[in-house]
């Protein structure tokens, strides 16, 4: 018995773990498949987290702190859209730029709150399924938002590859003086993709600062924004290997905290080290076709789109 | 439906500037229904802002659009569709990642099942004998093919005005003439045809009347039957085209080739690429070879071994000025006096964020003193540059414009004046005159029969039949990476020289063998091993 709840929570954990990836990766992927770069992943979770974490502080509504996670994501990137898709600045910089002010601006924002504890996001209960033994605590009784982002993975998958909009979404990303040719609005449909990035970024901050680790600390994403990021090319751009690689590396990164808990004879710093290579080396082998690579690589990704020249 | 006499489409007074310039200025224009409407001009008379207007991708300053008689604003190309305006570009709205039917979706304004989508691709590929498969991505796709996806795509939306740009710049004689059948049936269903381009004999054969553009004016509309391509070509330009002047070395017969490639075998390097298979030529002294072929059968593996881009085992299968060359680097190649006119102008040729006088020395940098001890000699590069300016009129405000800036023509000019002004004793020029416009074009034929003239050796590939007959010598075509033995030019006919770019020489029997043994004055078999001109 104790085996088979060091297993439960092993991947509860896991999944907890997995989830802000996912959300931050796959709002992302729908940025950089329009065609858009955005590296200020980690500051537009920054920026989610500590609103989402103010207004549970002010309310004590979760859903209103959602979605002020979601509001404030889509604030950033709107300010990352102007930027680069209006003013034309450079995407890289810009990016870049936009981490360095979201860190900032959140831990401005949230020295008040260092230290408050706050009701953490609740977890669902289904009658009878919930009390099924391993499948129980691991599948049906994790919290909304570990739900919403498996059904919102599957939602852009479903979006890019079988809506019009989606296809439009990608022939943007694909060829721009094409699509602007044809008479999409190239600009429009990109400041759509990248306001549904921050929306998600929001999102993916907003379930640290609520369910990962109810309460603000500063910086603390602590780097998994960059992990999306990856997570985004190493997946080849799709949405479902971005699920996957978001619950590997989820996986791989609560083992080692184990083994690290254990006592394990290897530098912690080996240790913390697996689950970037364990993330990087499995999803290089399953998408080592470089045709293939080509072919979901959106072609004009980080480049500036100018109409009429 | 419309009063006979209306215009189909007419333009009153269009006029368009863009900071600093007017592109547009009082252009009138009539096309009137099925008939074929030529615009000429040359590369930056207006034409193509013309288009866009029309097209709604660019509103205009001032003036008139009116459509079957009415006053329109056309403000989307999604509303030039309502219209019944169609648009078949020049460098392809396409989208490569995309599968055909993905890319005709995105071209038509109504959501329309894929599956649905398809058969009617099918249907209309078959009635006009557009052969395309729905289902295969663009990326796979030859230039021709692509280009009837944009014709399908154009013609799903049932236009009554099809605009097409620069058709048949990218097309094999064989297939421009396909597509002269397919634009001659939708003339004959009453469907209005905009036709633009440089090619002035193909506009004599197919267009009722020409309207000619130059310097954002509109200069005149004529009869295109009832002119010359000369007297065409004049009011292109404003002035004649100057002819070509020739002075043919009578010696280097019997001298030893400069550029020779021996029983050459290379495997491709990237999937979509073609193997190169038992390919030899030899270029003398004082002779221009033309090598002729539709584009992606080779032409560009063989461009990149003979620069050096990439490097072949045997040392002995290239050979410049008598040495083997096969090993060396590009820039020992430069130094055996070997020059490379590549294919891509951007990204190849020149640096497009780089100014002139910066990319003349990408490749001049061994050349008259750019360099001092390892550093630029930053007068002497621009004074290079300048050069290359003034000799070859390159339309550019200084050595310090960006290279991106100058406009196809200029641009080629200028790549080609920096190879020439280097007194290269083998020149290797790819589709040297693609895209550019026809008084660039007779500049850009005149430098290379100069240096052919003072005794270089001058290797041209092109699939532009007209240029390789103006400048060659001797002509061999390539095709499926086999290239034929090489005739003298006035051997050969343009037919057998088509109908062995479509491949014909590798397949013995069949209807195309017949015809060429019927109309071949000469016949052009492959290569079978040695060097293959030495006479």
């Amino acid at each position: 018995m104790d085996g088979l709840d060091a297993i439960v929570a092993l991947l509860v954990a896991t999944i907890r773990a997995a989830t802000p990836l996912a959300l931050a990766a796959v709002g992302e992927l729908v940025t950089e498949k329009s065609g858009v770069l955005n590296l200020g992943v980690e500051g537009m979770m920054l920026v989610g987290a500590v609103a989402a974490f103010a207004t549970a502080v002010a309310t004590g509504s979760l859903a209103l702190a959602l979605l002020a996670a979601i509001i404030a994501g889509m604030l950033v990137a709107l300010l990352f859209a102007v930027m680069t898709l209006s003013l034309m600045s450079n995407q890289v910089a810009t990016g870049l730029a936009l981490t360095i002010f979201g860190i900032g601006l959140s831990a401005f924002v949230g020295k008040d709150f260092i230290g408050i504890p706050i009701e953490s996001l609740e977890s669902v209960y289904v009658p009878w399924l919930s009390d099924l033994p391993l499948v129980g605590p691991v599948l049906f009784s994790q919290d909304p938002l570990v739900y919403a982002s498996v059904a919102l993975t599957f939602a852009v998958s479903w979006f890019l590859y079988r809506t019009r909009p989606g296809l439009v979404v990608r022939a943007v990303g694909e060829n721009h003086s094409a699509a602007h040719a044809i008479g999409y609005p190239v600009i429009g449909i990109r400041y759509l993709c990248v306001l549904f990035g921050g929306a998600m970024s929001g999102l993916a901050g907003a379930y640290l600062s609520l369910a990962y680790t109810p309460m603000w600390v500063e910086n603390m994403t602590a780097g998994r924004g960059w992990i999306a990021l990856a997570l985004v090319v190493f997946a080849t751009w799709k949405p479902g290997r971005v699920l996957l690689g978001a619950y590997l590396f989820g996986g791989v990164t609560i083992i080692q905290l184990h083994a690290q808990g254990l006592g394990v004879e290897v530098s912690s710093h080996i240790l913390s080290m697996l689950p970037y290579l364990a993330t990087i080396v499995v999803l290089v082998l399953i998408s080592r076709d470089q045709t293939k690579i080509r072919l979901n690589a959106p072609a004009c990704i980080g480049k500036v789109f100018r109409p009429d020249h | 439906m419309t009063a006979p006499g209306v215009p189909r489409l007419e333009l009153r007074g269009i006029c368009k500037s863009f900071p600093g310039v007017l592109v547009n200025d009082r252009v009138d224009l009539a096309v009137m229904p099925g008939e074929s409407h030529a615009l000429l001009g040359e590369n930056g008379a207006g034409k193509s802002t013309l288009m866009k207007i029309v097209n709604g991708v660019l509103a205009a300053d001032s003036g008139e659009v009116l459509w079957d008689g009415r006053p329109v604003r056309v403000t989307s190309p999604a509303e030039a569709r309502r219209l019944g305006i169609g648009m078949v570009f020049q460098h392809f709205a396409l989208f490569e990642s995309l599968t055909v039917a993905e890319n005709v979706a995105l071209g038509l304004d109504a959501a329309e099942s894929l599956d649905h989508l398809s058969e009617r691709i099918r249907a209309v590929s078959d009635g006009y004998g557009l052969a395309v498969a729905p289902d295969r991505h663009v990326h796979e796709l030859s230039v021709g093919e692509r280009q009837r996806v944009e014709i399908v795509r154009c013609l799903l939306g049932d236009p009554r005005l099809i605009i097409l740009d620069e058709p048949t710049s990218v097309l094999t004689p064989r297939e421009a003439l396909a597509l002269f059948d397919v634009l001659r049936r939708l003339r004959g269903e009453g469907r209005s045809i905009l036709y633009i381009s440089h090619k002035l004999d193909e506009i004599r054969v197919l267009c009722d009347r020409a309207s000619v553009l130059r310097g954002g004016r509109l200069v005149a509309t004529v009869d295109p039957g009832q002119e010359t391509a000369r007297s065409l070509a004049r009011m292109m330009i404003g002035t004649d085209v100057p002819d070509l002047t020739q002075r043919r070395a009578a010696a280097g017969v019997e001298t030893a080739p400069l550029l020779v490639v021996e029983n050459l075998d290379v495997d491709r390097d990237d999937p979509h690429g073609t193997d190169l298979r038992d390919v030899s030529l030899a270029v003398r002294p004082g002779e221009i070879l033309g090598i002729a072929g539709v584009a992606g059968n080779g032409q560009n593996a063989l461009m990149r071994v003979l620069s050096g881009e990439r490097l072949v085992a045997r040392a002995d299968a290239v050979r410049i000025a008598g040495t083997p060359a096969g090993h060396l680097r590009p820039r020992a190649r430069r130094d055996l006096g070997l020059a490379v006119v590549p294919e891509e102008r951007l990204g190849q040729g020149a640096v497009p964020d780089l100014s002139l006088a910066e990319n003349a020395l990408l490749s001049a940098y061994r050349h008259g003193g750019l360099v001092r001890r390892g550093l630029v000699h930053r007068r002497q590069t621009h004074g290079f540059a300048s050069r290359v300016i003034h000799a070859f009129n390159v339309i550019a405000r200084s050595s310090d414009s960006a290279a991106g800036s100058l406009s196809g023509g200029n641009l080629q000019k200028f790549i080609i004046g920096r190879e020439i002004l280097q007194a290269p004793r083998v020149l290797v020029a790819a589709h040297p005159t693609w895209g550019v416009d026809a008084g660039s074009a007779a500049a850009i034929h005149q430098a290379l029969v100069d240096l052919r003239d003072r005794g270089a050796a001058v290797l041209v590939i092109s699939q532009d039949l007209d240029e390789l007959y103006t400048l060659s010598d001797r002509i061999a075509v390539i095709a499926g990476g086999r290239l034929s033995e090489s005739q003298p030019t006035h051997a050969v006919t343009a037919e057998d020289v088509g109908l062995l770019m479509g491949g014909l020489f590798d397949s013995e029997g069949g209807a195309g063998t017949a015809v060429r043994a019927e109309s071949a004055p000469a016949r052009m078999g492959p290569s079978k091993g040695g060097p293959a001109d030495v006479a």
